[in-house]
């Protein structure tokens, strides 16, 4: 909502200056959101008005010119626009003027003649674009302007000032204005008009507030037009009124025009914007109909099968069923409450005029627009709640103007009344109040608040009862009225203050880490946390995976956003391409966030990581090469830890099928590890494969309380096999093979190291294995040591063909 | 000078040349081995008699004593010009940068979400969590705001398959945990809310800390209490001002929007919050009369901006990795 505070200053004039004017707003919910000068500050610049206009003697392109600058004096000018001419009335800015820009005007010779001043364009007083020629202000002849008012000039019809000669440009034009944009909630409809932002203001300064007064026209004309309301609950008020013999081609006088230019709102046509005027003013949003192009009754009816409409902004609609109508006999004439039809609607040659000031249920305008696509003035107001007593008031309003502006015969108004918004009195008890701003507040200081706010109250003793006015729809429940104490008592002036309240030591549940420590585990091995949208390309999932089947965003904020991820690898490869495209290549970077799979919806939070180039940052020292499968696989059972993670291969479509391994946990699968599928490498654009893994963040959250047993007293012995077998014989199954067979005083088996070569023979592979061995009651001796081994030599050779290297 | 003392000296002198180990072991057996000119001289003894004979035992012990210690001090200087060769040899550059992988980081976001946790932690308020893809329910009906309410259009939603929602905000966690836990409460919820809309500050998935404190009493003024002291803590600054301006959300009521500043800084607005909604209690099984409390839900990404000299949303959630190094 935007508006002129100069017109705001006519309904209620503060002691408050612009700056402070708009924080009094913010502070009571009229969020300010931006203040913009009417004009640049200039000075020194008048109405002058051109008596005479000849030839400069020694330039073909300049004129000297005669004005009459009234009270400052006639003189000459030395002027070079080239819409100059006799008669006009235009800006002069005088001998010590500062304009715009810094620009300061002094008498100057122009090629042999003394110019005492200079005429300006739209552009050189900050008043527009126009640079072309000068601001011609008006004509001498019509002193008065375009749009004299017809009838007298009252305070509700201002008229506009003559332009006289020697006035202060700004003052002339208003310019000392401001336009102020609040920024309105939901809540506040009764605010989006000069009337409610002035009786807000009175509310929240105790300035007085001067609301307009509207008088009913004097019913000159006969012409009425029938209105019949199908549902009455849609339509629970429907005033209107026939206007003969007008003028539709009268010119808007300049002071509406103006006004509604400071609010935002162009000037179309003078019935139109007396239309608008009318809102802005009291909040009221007004239709006006050409009257010669309704046939019959006005009917009020939700859309039937096969109706259209052509809009008044050119659209053409097929109406759904739970649109709502104004109708004539014949023809749908428009969108309730939301927009007119290009058919009924006020063209210059208009001479009769049908005026509708309509209160439309809110729930049946709202979600309409949004459906439809676009917004109005009015239907943005009717899906708020806009004054239902008012639609009468609106009308007379806007007569009135018409009458003024455009001449005519007003007709009788009609005014169909329906079941009206029920407006039950609301009971606010003080103490409550008081209990939920926390401050001690006097039945007296609420009562007080009350007569501010005009609400129309009956107390007993510390108790209210409110009943709000039709203006206000977002007075229901107790609750509401505490707000408006708060609001008018002042946000700021209740204390901030933390009061003793009964408190719980938190419980801290050691089987658990929270995600956060395992973002620290990770950053402390080296890896950079990143943090990517949840949505993705559906291309990018595809490409991994041909058969993923992410769940669809229906209105995408772009292409590459169109579905939900079902695993965070795409975001991962995403900033690894970002930062290779910035020359960064060297990546450790991993993310925990949830992934959104359609079974079920389930969107279990996932560690996902990606590593690639180098095993660690180019260093001295150190012989270079690829960070590889093994190199996470450390990391992340660090990270895992104390859980031990154990892999099986389980081919998945965007791995190396060779390189890539299932990882589970206590034997439940709960992610995968490995290179990036080469396929990947070329459409990807990635000049190696990175090694990526995923894991779910809860499989490695829970953990066990630690137990802290003895340290072993004897001591251990150890043994190293080193067997030759099979080149493809998964290690995990020898180890595992090993721990099954063998023997309770052998405490643990582990792979130290693995060896191909031509010495072992193709396809073959070395082995190399510690056993640890202990017994808890004495110390074994060479030949207990020796009989293990055995054992597992021949285990060893039993299943897997190994022989000792 | 006698014959003793030009052993000694001689002895000394000859030590003192030597310059390795073997070498001084040498000398110590012209000395001291068994034809060395002390040991002579000690075996020269049986020749005399009585007083003689002992003033020149001790004469040569004393000598002996000298020699031994000039040999051991000798050779501490050899082991110690030894040991200095070692350690010169040995020694490394010790301004060569370390080796392995360097330090990782943890992102901006969640060192601010961290940061918000452990603080709204020390004051009692629990950790929750919610789902990001919601119901309508959830996000909206229950939060006061039913089907084609004007608030909605607050919000411009993300739609997505089978009639759900991207949450548009944390709010909706504040329900579950409502509908599954009993008062008193007190909980904070941080999370990733997604909203229709980017541009230099905003981003169409964001974080947002939601807050709800649910009691027999606490009121409007301990929601002032509260970000009073959270914001101090959270900039550790003393020019922190706060100021809370009337607005509008169904769910609370009333309801305020926060606005920070450092100093005599530009108001920035970092939270929307007010008391719960009695509807919204009541939806959730909770008595209004009995208990009250109130809501917040602030965003961390422009928090983190201000603690960390960010002016540019974008830069959270484009990962340049020079960028998140700065947060290790």
């Amino acid at each position: 909502m935007r508006f002129s505070e100069r017109w705001l200053r006519t309904l209620v004039n503060p002691a408050l200056d612009t700056a402070e004017l708009c924080d009094a707003l913010t502070m009571a919910g009229l969020e300010v959101e931006a203040v913009e000068r009417a004009a640049p500050a200039f000075s020194g610049v008048v109405v002058a008005r051109i008596d005479a206009v000849a030839p400069h003697p020694s330039a073909d392109r300049l004129s000297v010119v005669t004005v009459d600058a009234g009270h400052t004096g006639r003189r000459t000018i030395v002027c070079g626009a080239p819409n100059v001419a006799s008669g006009q009335l235009v800006p002069c800015a005088l001998d010590g003027a500062k304009l715009p820009g810094g620009v300061a005007i002094a008498v100057t010779r122009v090629r042999g003649i003394d110019s005492q001043g200079m005429l300006c364009s739209a552009a050189e007083l900050g008043l527009g674009d126009d640079a072309s020629g000068l601001l011609i202000l008006g004509s001498a002849e019509s002193s008065a302007a375009p749009g004299a008012v017809v009838g007298a000039v009252t305070a509700a019809v201002p008229g506009d000032e003559p332009l006289v000669p020697g006035t202060d440009l700004r003052e002339a034009l208003a310019l000392d204005d401001a336009m102020i944009t609040i920024k309105l909630t939901p809540n506040r409809p009764d605010c989006l008009s000069l009337t409610g932002i002035a009786r807000e203001v009175a509310a929240i300064t105790g300035a007085r507030a001067h609301l307009p007064a509207v008088a009913a026209a004097p019913i000159e004309g006969t012409a009425t037009r029938g209105v019949k309301i199908e549902d009455e609950d849609a339509c629970p008020r429907f005033a209107s009124r026939v206007i003969e013999g007008i003028d539709a081609s009268a010119p808007t006088p300049l002071w509406m025009k103006r006004r509604l230019e400071r609010s935002g709102i162009r000037s179309i046509s003078a019935v139109v914007d007396i239309t608008n005027y009318v809102m802005l003013e009291l909040g009221q949003p007004l239709h006006a109909y050409d009257d010669r192009r309704l046939d019959g009754d006005i009917v009020v009816r939700f859309a039937r099968e096969g109706d259209t409409l052509l809009l008044l902004n050119g659209q053409t609609l097929a109406l759904d069923r739970d649109l709502l109508l104004v109708c004539d006999i014949a023809n749908p004439l428009g969108l309730a409450g939301i927009m007119g039809g290009e058919r009924s609607g006020i063209g210059a040659e208009t001479t009769r005029v049908f005026l509708e000031g309509a209160f439309w249920n809110p729930a049946v305008i709202q979600g309409k627009m949004r459906r439809l696509g676009f917004v109005s003035d009015a239907g943005y107001r009717f899906e708020r709640g806009v004054d239902f007593d008012l639609g009468p008031a609106g009308v007379e309003r806007a007569t009135e103007l018409i009458l003024a502006i455009c001449g005519g015969r007003a007709g009788p108004l009609s005014d169909v009344v329906g079941p009206l918004p029920a407006r039950a009195p609301i009971r606010l008890r003080s103490a409550r109040a008081a209990k939920l701003l926390g401050i001690p507040l006097s039945s007296d200081a609420i009562a007080e608040i009350f007569d501010r706010l005009d609400l129309r109250t009956t107390r007993h003793g510390d108790e209210f009862l409110v009943t709000p006015p039709s203006y206000r729809f977002d007075l229901a429940i107790e609750e509401d009225l505490v707000e408006e104490v708060a609001r008018i008592h002042g946000y700021d002036a209740i204390p901030a203050r933390l009061g003793a309240h009964e408190t719980a030591m938190l419980p801290a549940p050691e089987d658990h880490r929270s995600a956060n420590a395992i973002r620290h585990r990770f950053a402390a091995r080296g890896w950079q946390e990143t943090v990517t949208f949840g949505f993705v390309a559906a291309e990018a999932e595809r490409l991994l995976d041909p058969d993923a089947h992410p769940i669809a965003v229906l209105n995408p904020i772009a292409a590459q956003f169109d579905v939900m991820r079902t695993t965070l690898l795409p975001g991962l490869i995403g900033t690894l391409q970002t930062n290779l495209r910035r020359r960064i290549a060297f990546a450790r970077i991993f993310e925990v966030g949830r992934v959104f799979l359609r079974d079920g919806l389930a969107q279990p939070p996932r560690i996902g990581g990606l590593a690639f180039g180098s095993a660690v940052p180019e260093q001295w020292g150190t012989k270079a090469r690829r960070v590889d499968f093994h190199d996470v696989m450390g990391d992340i059972a660090a990270v895992a830890a104390p859980l031990a993670v154990t892999t099986r291969a389980c081919p998945q479509p965007w791995l190396h099928p060779g390189r890539s391994a299932e990882l589970l946990i206590g034997g439940v699968a709960v992610g995968w590890l490995g290179e990036l599928h080469p396929r990947l490498l070329q459409p990807l654009d990635l000049p190696s494969a990175p090694v990526v893994f995923e894991l779910d963040a809860a499989a490695i959250q829970a953990i066990p309380v630690p137990v802290g047993r003895a340290v072993p007293r004897m001591p251990s012995v150890r043994r190293d096999i080193a067997i030759i077998c099979n080149g493809n014989i998964a290690v995990r199954h020898i180890l595992d093979a090993l721990q099954e067979t063998a023997p309770v005083e052998v405490e643990s088996v582990e792979v130290f190291d693995v060896y191909f070569g031509p010495e072992i023979g193709p396809g073959r592979k070395s082995v190399a294995i510690l056993v640890l061995m202990r017994d808890t009651q004495r110390t074994l001796t060479d030949a207990d040591s020796e009989r293990v081994v055995a054992g597992l030599v021949a285990t060893l050779k039993e299943r897997f063909g190994a022989t000792l290297r | 000078m006698n014959d003793l003392d030009s052993i000694v000296a001689a002895a000394k002198a000859e030590f003192a040349g030597c310059d390795d180990p073997p070498a001084l072991e040498n000398a110590k057996a012209r000395y001291l081995g068994k034809g060395g000119s002390l040991t002579l001289a000690l075996k020269g003894l049986r020749e005399l008699e009585g007083d003689a004979r002992a003033a020149r035992g001790a004469a040569i012990n004393a000598a002996k004593t000298e020699v031994e210690e000039a040999l051991a001090a000798r050779r501490e200087a050899l082991a110690q010009k030894k040991l200095a060769a070692q350690l010169a040899a040995e020694a490394l550059d010790v301004s060569l940068p370390g080796r392995g992988m360097p330090a990782g980081s943890l992102h901006p976001l969640t060192r601010t979400i961290e940061r918000i946790e452990t603080l709204f932690h020390s004051l009692g308020f629990a950790i929750a969590d919610g789902p990001e893809i919601e119901d309508d329910f959830h996000n909206f009906t229950a939060l006061n705001t039913p089907e084609n309410h004007p608030a909605r259009s607050m919000h411009d939603t993300f739609y997505v398959e089978g009639g759900m929602v991207l949450r548009t905000h944390t709010s909706p966690v504040q329900v579950r945990w409502m509908e599954t836990h009993t008062p008193p409460i007190r909980i904070i919820a941080p999370g990733r809310v997604y909203r229709v809309d980017s541009d230099a500050t905003h981003s169409p998935m964001f974080h947002q800390v939601e807050g709800l404190w649910i009691g027999d009493d606490v009121s409007f003024a301990d929601l002032k209490g509260v970000f009073r002291e959270f914001l101090r803590h959270f900039f550790e600054r003393d020019d922190v001002t706060l100021r809370f301006r009337p607005s509008f959300f169904p769910f609370t009521e009333p309801s305020a929007e926060v606005d920070m500043r450092f100093g005599d800084g530009g108001w920035l607005e970092i939270a929307g919050c007010g008391q719960v909604h009695p509807n919204v209690l009541r939806m959730a099984g909770i008595d209004p009369e009995r208990w009250q409390g109130f809501a917040f839900g602030m965003g961390p990404d422009r928090l983190a901006m201000l603690r960390y000299g960010v002016d540019d949303l974008r830069l959270f959630y484009e990962n340049d990795l020079r960028f998140l190094a700065q947060f290790a």
